[in-house]
């Protein structure tokens, strides 16, 4: 199997996205003050209770689905907007980019409190305004990723083949459709199979959400969890893990498979390479005939419309300088918007925040990044051999990736309740033992990574060390872990970023009336915004957010940086 | 092509300059005060070697460029932008791996709102001129890089351009399939097959240039001007090895070894190093001393017994004279005492002569290890050198002159270089 680089953008934190955070904060402050406003009408909206019956599950899980699909078709429109704008305009780049690149740092179930209270406000007394909410959080875990892939693309389509556009006098709107968004496919494919593991988590924790006195639950799989949690029936907890099990399995055979194995077809690559076998999704598709006259036809009809001469360049050679005038300019308009983004912040800040609570924050993450560390480590320690001695054996490695795959796709906070059956039962410490809920579905990043970069190592090199009787721990030293460390570095990043975010959802855990609480700063913001204390969930966000980029910029970029640099073969 | 009707100028390029920006000091002149005319029913060769801004000039003359200065006029109108009439094949093929060979061909024909049945006919028609009969469902990836560089030519060929332009179109090929596809089009060419009424190619290959083209443009390097223009005046097909042929291929090696005018003092010492490793170096300077060549060696001959393209075998030619090892004159490359001495040494005594040569003529080396002398702990950031060539260089070239300087300089022992850090040092002895 072959994939595409991981699309995602890393860049050092600069200026830009210290201003872009200090927006963003301003924008949720402003959002926040908002859905206070419209609080009041809510109350009505949790009158249909969520039934444990095994059989409501199938309807429960196609909601929830539908709302993954919703989110995932609303974060498709957003990439193309804004990735297109950001890689077109160079002012909006300058601004989008930093914005988007701390909107990825930031835990989206920090401000999920808000986007509810907001939304349901935007709709009193309908469900409608929770849906939306649920819908935007799973958004905001799909987006930023699928549009930095698609800037990506944008901006690194090969010259000669824009040249070869440009020469044969394709329009803007052409070349876009043309060139563009095909290059683009396979990583924009990728990017969107993994913001949809990725999602399935939120939706699950974003159907049941309290905030202050008030609570919704949707119907869905994360509110027959939650129920079965309130209710202490831990069979209805296996029944809905069977049901996701289901539903995941679907989406992975009948959507995802299929589409990766078509995106194949837009790989930039000039050399038939082993085409792994098409899914046996793909291969129906094909073989009806129906079916395959009607994509045949929507076919045209897009290409049709690609084929429109729309926006035809005015003058295309390319000299034109930016304006003076216009860049100072805007220039003048972003200093504006830091500056009232500043004294928004710094006012709130004033007005509800003392200095012993940016300690006790800072403190609270320091605990969770403690547990971060160690649960990185321990999952280092069994995962890296593991993924090597699959990745080394291609048999396995075929049979174990799809699984890997599929166990980061699975949303852990479903196995929560399992695990807080067993902390209460035995009275197990929780600061310890609910440590490894954050690692739960994190850590198969770590493992998939490492079986793609063992079974990606030149034969030859294994040849090599064979035949100089290398072996053991100098083995490990100087040939597999060096040759597997760049795929690590990326598996890991992925791996560290879903443990800040699940902290959120696993410092904190109930099983009927009994509460588990972990000193941390995800316990800190789940607490503050069961609570409706808007001013500390904000610091515990910025916190995280905080620890997230310092942790980027003074770890994994140079790791990032260094593995490129030394230890990409060829 | 002399019966034609009265040729006709289709593209006139006057006076362009073409240079790039550069923070604060002075401007990067790729090209300088470029005259060209282009008519009707010849095939003109840009010829030169990389960095001569040939391949610049192609781009200006498709429109994908406009020039800092100058003026181009498309048939009497100036031209802004890519033109109608215009087409394009390029080095890299540049095919669209997600459409079909026949989409690819198709491609232009979109581009100008033709409707689908026109579309089809003609590219059907260009495919199978140019025999691709067969594979219009193909995928590129599916294809040899001699069949794809025949869609990249039936992908032009199918806008039916009055100008045909080819940057290095079969440098990318092997020698075999390069020499069929020539001979393809210049066949086709040759019988009035092709519609296109004029064409211009970009190529290193002097053979190349001597085989295809009515009139060559030899180019000379930084900044890239007109050295000369030369006239082909064999009818087609020619042979290769007639003796006229051969003394035309023998003259422009010739005219591309001749020395240039003598560097402005103030630039001497901080040119363009060629990236040329010592092991090639070594190789060439040993081979040169052996027989037949016995100290000095017929380029071309030297050129085809070693296979390599003049664009691989001047710079090393260069490398050697300006460390004073050899010369070049005159299409020759003759062995100097210093370069024999260094074929009759054992390895530490080579070391020790291309050591001194370096210091003796390579200003960027001497300065390196000055700085380092002098320095208490004997490191020195290569950031520091990179800048000052860049005042002098595109850094495209201060990177290349750089790593010669480093390369060189580690096979001499004059000093070491940690990449990690990006600095010189002194190995302690």
């Amino acid at each position: 199997m072959n994939f595409p680089a991981a699309a995602v953008a890393r860049r050092l934190p600069n200026l830009f996205d210290l201003v872009a955070g200090l927006c963003i904060f301003a924008a949720l402050i402003a959002l926040a003050g908002a859905a206070r406003g419209a609080l009041a009408p809510l109350g009505a909206l949790d009158a249909t209770p969520i039934s444990l019956d095994p059989w409501a599950l199938p309807g429960y899980a196609g909601r929830t689905t539908l709302r993954m699909f919703a989110a995932l078709f609303c974060s498709l429109v957003f990439t193309f907007v804004v990735a297109t704008w950001a890689a077109k305009s160079r002012h909006a780049g300058l601004v989008l980019l930093p914005v988007l690149d701390v909107l990825q740092a930031v835990p989206i179930l920090g401000f999920l409190s808000f986007t509810v209270v907001f939304f349901t406000g935007l709709f009193p007394g309908q469900v409608l305004g929770a849906e939306l909410a649920a819908i935007f959080a799973i958004f905001t875990s799909q987006a930023w990723n699928m549009t930095f892939s698609l800037h990506q693309s944008l901006t690194t389509v090969p010259a000669d083949l824009a040249e070869a556009a440009r020469s044969y006098r394709l329009t803007a709107w052409q070349r876009f459709w043309r060139l563009e968004v095909p290059f683009a496919t396979p990583g924009l494919v990728w990017n969107m199979m993994m913001s949809m593991s990725g999602g399935w988590f939120f939706v699950v924790a974003s159907e049941a959400v309290t905030v202050g006195s008030e609570s919704w639950k949707l119907p869905g799989v994360g509110s027959y969890v939650a129920t079965a949690l309130e209710q202490r029936d831990i069979g209805a907890v296996l029944w809905a893990i069977g049901a996701m099990l289901a539903v995941i399995v679907a989406y992975d055979q009948l959507l995802f498979r299929p589409l990766v194995a078509w995106s194949a077809k837009f790989r930039f690559e000039q050399t038939a390479g082993d085409q792994p076998e098409d899914p046996w999704m793909l291969r129906l598709l094909r073989r009806t005939r129906l079916l395959r006259r009607g994509t045949d036809a929507l076919g045209r009809g897009l290409g049709a419309v690609g084929r429109l001469r729309l926006a035809a360049d005015r003058a295309s050679a390319s000299s034109g300088r930016p304006s003076r005038i216009r860049d100072a300019l805007f220039g003048i308009l972003l200093a504006i918007a830091i500056g009232a983004a500043l004294w928004q912040v710094a006012t709130f800040a004033a007005a509800s925040l003392t200095l012993a609570d940016i300690g006790e924050a800072m403190l609270l993450g320091c605990y969770t990044l403690a547990r971060v560390v160690v649960l990185m480590a321990l999952a280092t320690l069994v995962w890296v051999p593991v993924g090597v001695w699959i990745g080394l054996r291609p048999r396995w490695a075929r049979r174990f990736l799809p699984i890997a795959q599929f166990l980061a796709a699975f949303p852990a906070n479903l196995f929560f309740p399992v695990f807080v059956v067993l902390i209460v039962r035995t009275g197990a410490n929780p600061e310890i033992w609910l440590s490894p809920l954050m690692i739960l579905g994190a850590q198969w990043y770590i493992l998939f990574n490492v079986i793609v970069g063992a079974s990606a190592f030149p034969g030859n090199l294994r040849e090599a060390a064979r035949s100089f009787r290398v072996g053991g721990w100098l083995w490990w030293r100087r040939i597999m872990l060096p040759g597997v460390f760049p795929y690590y570095v990326t598996g890991a990043i992925a791996a560290a970023g879903g443990a800040w975010n699940a902290a959120i959802v696993a410092e904190v855990a109930a099983w009927g009336d009994q509460r588990l609480v972990a000193h941390g700063l995800g316990a800190y913001i789940a607490v503050a915004s069961e609570e409706g204390r808007t001013a500390h969930v904000l610091l515990g966000v910025a916190v995280m957010c905080a620890f997230v980029a310092v942790l980027n910029r003074l770890l994994w970029t140079p790791l990032q940086d260094y593995a490129s640099r030394r230890l990409t073969l060829g | 092509m002399d019966a034609s009707p009265p040729a006709e100028t289709l593209l006139r390029i006057h006076a362009v300059r073409q240079a790039y920006h550069k923070d604060a000091s002075a401007d990067l002149v790729v090209l300088d005060d470029v005259d060209l005319q282009l008519r009707t029913g010849e095939i003109v060769g840009l010829l030169g070697r990389s960095g001569s801004g040939k391949s610049t000039l192609l781009r200006i003359a498709a429109g994908l460029l406009t020039p800092t200065s100058g003026e181009v006029t498309w048939r009497g109108r100036r031209l802004a932008g890519p033109a109608e009439g215009i087409a394009m094949v390029f080095q890299s093929f540049a095919l669209f791996p997600w459409l079909t060979v026949q989409e690819n061909v198709e491609l232009g024909l979109e581009a100008q709102g033709i409707g689908r049945a026109e579309r089809e006919r003609r590219a059907e028609d260009a495919i199978a001129l140019i025999g691709l009969g067969g594979y219009e469902s193909a995928y590129p990836k599916e294809l040899a890089g001699g069949m794809r560089q025949r869609v990249g030519l039936a992908r032009a060929l199918v806008v039916h351009p009055d100008l045909l332009l080819m940057d290095e179109p079969f440098s990318g090929l092997d020698v075999l399939t390069a020499e069929t596809l020539r001979t393809d089009l210049i066949d086709l060419w040759s019988e009035g097959r092709l519609p296109v009424k004029a064409m211009m190619m970009v190529t290193h290959n002097i053979e190349e240039a001597v085989l295809l083209c009515d009139r060559i443009l030899v180019f000379s390097s930084n900044p890239g001007r007109v050295a000369s223009e030369l006239r082909v005046p064999f009818p087609h097909p020619r042979d290769r090895l007639a003796p006229a042929f051969r003394q035309m291929v023998d003259d422009i090696y010739a005219l591309m070894t001749r020395r240039p005018p003598a560097p402005r003092p103030a630039a001497a010492g901080t040119l363009p190093l060629p990236s040329v490793s010592t092991n090639l170096m070594a190789g060439l300077l040993e081979t040169l001393a052996q027989a037949p060549y016995r100290g000095r060696a017929d380029l071309p001959a030297l050129a085809t017994a070693l296979q390599l393209e003049l664009d691989d075998l001047l710079p090393m030619g260069e490398a050697l004279q300006l460390l004073g090892l050899a010369v070049l004159e005159e299409g020759d490359l003759r062995l100097l005492d210093r370069g024999r001495a260094f074929v009759e040494a054992d390895t530490d005594a080579r070391k020790a002569i291309f050591g001194a040569a370096l210091r003796a003529n390579v200003r960027l080396v001497a300065e390196i290890r000055r700085v380092l002398d002098e320095r208490g702990n004997h490191r020195a950031a290569a950031v520091r050198f990179r800048d000052e060539l860049e005042d002098f260089m595109s850094p495209d070239y201060a990177e290349e002159t750089l790593s010669a300087a480093i390369a060189w300089g580690r096979y001499a022992e004059l000093y070491s270089y940690d990449e990690e850090a990006d600095q010189f040092f002194l190995d302690e002895e």
